[in-house]
């Protein structure tokens, strides 16, 4: 008979992740930080000329509309997903079972299916000062205008690549390699010190 | 110095690795002319204004870019996506 095995997550961040306020907020607290960790993590890739085909099976398997355009993206009820570069989605789910659904949707003729629940990390900034100390790290725009709601940009801070997607109008989901996770949350702590932050 | 590339828009040049002269015409791969091959290999134009080049977008989406670069002034007048934009000059 078959034995469904029960897997205890393990944050990369356990070392470092301090619950509480910190740095100078004194006069407010600027940012938040947290780890969400979402169930599902999956990357899709379509080849050329599937891309229609790859939305549409994003839609019937999350229910999520991704709109036209580069780095278009959506977030809603605990699902997102956006582009980070043509043709290519990452899609996120507080469940998991994400990789195994879309695995049957999308067809080798679409395109393929990465399962990076555990190769990613995701960092969540929020509050009236995250665009700020995000700016500090990532040569890239943030103002709403630029970075509309739900969109997703792929950059580098050095060499940890990130993909960022805006989840709210003053809050981003940070997604870096496992690898580089307790590196660049301790980086951002330290960014964040002088609008003090408060750890989730 | 900044590339708008094709599918993230403006970014700094450290997300860019420059991937070579867009000039190059490789030979097929069972071709015997040593000239062709050696000048593959080596010959470039290095023209004082503007130059094809190939970029990756290495730090963001990582897509491979046809660039026009002026390489007097950096300015850059053409960056389209190689895929779909083989051969030739950009």
């Amino acid at each position: 008979m078959a034995r469904s095995i029960e897997i205890e997550r393990l944050s990369p961040l356990a070392q470092v992740y301090r619950a509480g306020p910190h740095g100078n907020f004194e006069d407010g607290v600027g940012v938040a930080l947290s780890e969400p960790r979402p169930g599902s993590i999956v990357q899709l890739a379509a080849w050329p000329g599937e891309e229609r085909r790859m939305i549409d099976a994003i839609r019937t398997v999350t229910g999520l509309a991704l709109p036209d355009g580069a780095g278009g993206g959506v977030s809603e009820g605990g699902k997102a997903a956006f582009g980070f570069a043509p043709g290519k989605f990452t899609v996120v789910d507080e469940k998991d079972g994400l990789a195994a659904a879309f695995a049957k949707a999308i067809t080798p003729a679409i395109g393929t299916v990465t399962d990076l629940s555990h190769g990613r990390t995701v960092i969540r900034i929020e509050g009236p000062e995250a665009e700020w100390v995000l700016a500090k790290f990532f040569a890239i725009d943030f103002s709403l205008a630029a970075f509309p709601l739900g969109a997703g940009r792929s950059t580098t801070h050095h060499d940890v690549f990130a993909q960022i997607q805006r989840t709210g109008p003053d809050r981003f989901d940070v997604h870096v390699f496992r690898s580089f996770a307790r590196s660049f949350w301790t980086a951002l702590c330290h960014g964040s010190e002088e609008v003090g932050y408060e750890v989730a | 110095m900044l590339i708008t590339c094709p599918y993230c828009g403006p970014r700094d040049l450290s997300e860019f690795t420059y991937q070579g002269d867009g000039n190059r015409q490789r030979p097929a791969p069972n071709s015997q002319d040593l000239d062709a091959w050696n000048a593959y290999v080596y010959d470039r134009q290095n023209p004082a204004g503007d130059h094809n080049e190939i970029w990756q977008h290495s730090g963001g989406c990582r897509i491979h870019i046809r660039v026009v670069r002026n390489t007097l002034t950096h300015a850059i007048s053409s960056a389209v996506p190689v895929r779909g934009h083989h051969g030739g000059k950009a």
